[in-house]
């Protein structure tokens, strides 16, 4: 948050965690009255208390947007209210919960999306998140906790965030805050910690968020040079440039397939493309057609380019595809094999192997939850 | 991250093991601040942690404060007693450890941990004193900076080009119960600690920052995944947590493995996980597959993995226990274009290792039989 740019585009700073009550609310608030200190205009956009006495404590003094009201199915829904946000215009705002979706009827589905408003509208936005809210980690975080997470937000709106700065807690006083009913009011709290925090969900959460965090460094301040040319070429100079390719089908992994081929690319600094072949001689189901839709749909949220392109020999077109485009890594979701697949040579793995000697092939297994944790349940 | 190996126990009796554990094994508690460099406010949240611990009736005492410090913290100082230093005349304190451990408290806030005491301590090191306090079961909550852990030092001297003196084993660290990182931008740092004379440095300056930064928050990454893999071997739980990404090479003695170990060498550090590369030995070799094979298992050293040659006579069995065994992400193997009417029945080993590699990615690197190869250049993964 320096001086420049408040003409133009706002900044954005986000606060990240691995975990309710870890103190991002608490450090945002702290910013704030710092940034008030210094004579700087700051308001809160929208910040939760969870009834915590301490934050509510931190937030004494600083201008307050009220929030916006809607209702839905009788029930009334209080979310940040962006359009008076933008009519206040002060330098910075502060948005908690970055990741939280708006209910049916506000003008933008996700908070993120009233942010990015915000930061177009020239408003610096300080905000909090967690790190399994992060799109492309929703199934390692499926896989390490058990849990679901429904809301997220797409990597590359975290990208625009001009500083990722960790909020740090170890998971010990974690555990004693919440005993203690200081996170959520003691009502939630033995539910709360039965499931999602247990110690070594926490641990990994916090790892996670630890490697989270030092990417984010990486890629804006230790790599730029590189990230420059990377820009530029596609990879530094120093490496061959990696440009990837994401079959897309109807297969129910395909989300887990994008997900992960896109944060390989992501760290690899390759492009990125994701490519459907349709059959132009047999139809398929209603069912089918509506599932590959829903995944170009999801790539395409992902801003990762999408081709559909037509053939009736998958293996053959995807490989002449990947020559044409100079794409060098083909990611497939790992086929459901029959037995009678091993006799003949319509195993695509064979198939794409055999076209292609040239390309690298890469089979992405699903993400099973580890544990014998509690079912999807919304963080 | 193996899966199907996953066992958990039932939570009632973890909880018992749990306090039984705690019980049995009860001493004294050591927390520790991490920060990347002076003034990302390590101080500030020891004390802080000093307080919230005395609100809730803890008996918390200062045993030592560096001389140079906000003014701002003196409210919080204040909360406090101190026990007073030994001032030796240089400009060296060491903490009062007779003094500390009559009045033991229950705990100690011990800033600067990596400080040499001063010539004719009873210990050389403040970290040493410390020790003696948890021995005496006071716990202690303290702070240190990434470039004082010895093993680091090197690392830190490359981006700063400045040397330290005072350090402290990495092993003491990793013993610590906490730790947390105390985690600021750079460009922020650099507005709090005191602005360069131009943007040219002040921009090199905010680089080095970073460097700083993001090792140590790969190292506070680190000191976590140990604790997770000991949380769950103490709880016997056999499964993986981990988060961070592995990647296998599978050498064979007649296939090219230069751009699988490159491509391999380049995940790992991309990602800051950790490389391997095995051979799976069947029969024994003849002496040009073996000198081709010495150079391999060589090439795969320098590019930094950890390697290991395996009996076995089901590679693709002993790949996947590998594997599993070392919670692998990504195993990269050759695929060779033979097609034999063996394959064509029972299905190419390949297929196997797919079918079986639950949760863990594939990456089949297609290659002719014999090509000529040479140690990569480049790809060295350095930690």
């Amino acid at each position: 948050m320096s001086d420049e740019g408040s003409a133009t585009k706002g900044k954005l700073k986000v606060l990240l965690g691995y975990a309710a009550g870890v103190g991002k609310t608490y450090q945002m608030l702290e910013e704030g009255q710092q940034f008030k200190a210094a004579g700087v205009d700051v308001v809160i956009g929208y910040f939760e208390s969870h009834r915590r006495r301490q934050t509510i404590a931190k937030a004494e003094g600083l201008e307050v947007i009220p929030r916006r009201q809607l209702e839905y199915r009788g029930t009334v829904f209080e979310e940040m209210d962006t359009e008076a946000v933008l009519l206040r215009h002060p330098r910075v705002c502060l948005v908690d919960e970055f990741a939280h979706t708006n209910v049916p009827g506000s003008e933008h589905a996700k908070r993120w999306e009233d942010v990015l408003r915000l930061l177009d509208g020239g408003i610096d936005v300080v905000t909090t998140m967690n790190v399994q809210h992060l799109e492309s980690l929703n199934d390692q975080v499926f896989q390490m906790t058990g849990v679901r997470v429904r809301e997220t937000v797409p990597d590359w709106v975290v990208k625009q965030a001009d500083q990722v700065v960790m909020i740090d807690l170890t998971p010990r006083a974690l555990l004693n805050r919440m005993e203690r009913g200081a996170v959520y009011a003691a009502d939630k709290a033995s539910r709360a910690l039965e499931n999602f925090f247990r110690e070594s969900n926490l641990v990994a959460l916090r790892e996670m968020a630890l490697r989270q965090t030092a990417h984010e460094v990486e890629i804006r301040e230790v790599d730029l040079d590189q990230f420059r040319r990377s820009a530029r070429s596609g990879a530094a100079e120093d490496e061959p440039a990696e440009r990837i390719l994401i079959h897309i089908t109807s297969h129910p992994e395909t989300a887990n397939l994008i997900r992960r081929a896109w944060r390989i690319a992501e760290f690899l600094q390759a492009g990125c493309l994701a490519v459907h072949v349709r059959s132009t001689s047999s139809r398929i189901g209603a069912e089918e057609s509506e599932a590959i839709e829903k995944h170009l749909r999801f790539a395409r949220d992902l801003h990762i380019e999408t081709r559909v392109i037509e053939g009736d020999r998958e293996a053959e077109s995807l490989v002449e595809f990947a020559r044409l485009n100079k794409l060098t890594q083909i990611y497939i979701a790992r086929p459901r094999y029959k037995r009678w697949q091993r006799l003949f040579s319509t195993n695509p793995v064979h198939q794409i192997v055999r076209l292609a000697p040239d390309l690298r092939l890469i089979i992405v297994a699903e993400r099973r939850a580890a544990s014998a944790a509690p079912g999807p349940q919304r963080e | 991250m193996a899966t199907s190996a996953g066992k958990r126990p039932d939570p009632d009796q973890l909880l018992k093991q749990v306090e039984a554990e705690e019980a049995r094994q009860w001493r004294a508690r050591l927390k520790v601040f991490l920060g990347y460099a002076s003034g990302v406010g390590k101080t500030f949240r020891m004390l802080d942690e000093g307080r919230r611990r005395k609100e809730r009736g803890e008996d918390v005492v200062i045993g030592a404060l560096q001389r140079k410090r906000d003014p701002a913290m003196d409210h919080l100082v204040e909360l406090f007693e101190v026990i007073p230093p030994l001032s030796s005349g240089n400009g060296k304190d060491a903490i009062d450890l007779a003094a500390i451990l009559r009045r033991h408290p229950q705990v100690c806030l011990v800033d600067g941990l990596a400080q040499d005491n001063p010539p004719q301590s009873a210990n050389r090191k403040r970290y040493q004193d410390v020790q003696q306090l948890l021995a005496a079961g006071i716990n202690v909550v303290t702070s240190i900076n990434l470039q004082y852990i010895e093993e680091l030092r090197a690392g830190v001297e490359r981006i700063t080009g400045k040397r330290v003196s005072e350090t402290v084993p990495r092993s003491f660290i990793l013993s610590a119960d906490e730790i947390e990182l105390v985690d600021v931008p750079a460009e922020q740092l650099l507005e709090r600690v005191g602005r360069q004379p131009d943007a040219q440095s002040a921009a090199a300056e905010r680089r080095r920052l970073s460097q700083l930064r993001e090792l140590a928050l790969l190292v506070a990454a680190e000191v976590v995944d140990h604790e997770l893999a000991a949380y769950l071997k103490d709880h016997g739980i056999e499964q993986s947590l981990s988060t961070q990404e592995r990647v296998l090479v599978c050498l064979t003695a007649r296939a090219n493995s230069e751009t699988m170990m490159d491509m391999g060498a380049r995940i790992a550090r991309r990602f800051s996980g950790e490389l391997y590369a095995i051979y799976v030995q069947q029969t024994s070799l003849g002496p040009g597959d073996k000198a081709a094979l010495d150079a391999r298992l060589e090439c795969a050293r320098e590019a930094g993995a950890i390697v290991e040659v395996l009996a076995s006579d089901e590679p693709m069995e002993a790949i996947l226990r590998f594997a599993r065994a070392k919670n692998i992400t990504h195993i990269f193997i050759g695929h060779s274009l033979r097609k034999g009417w063996w394959s064509r029945l029972f299905g190419n080993p390949v297929d196997h290792l797919i079918r079986d590699a639950e949760g863990i990615d594939v990456c089949i690197f297609p290659h002719a039989v014999g090509q000529a190869s040479a140690c990569p250049s480049e790809a060295r993964h350095e930690r």
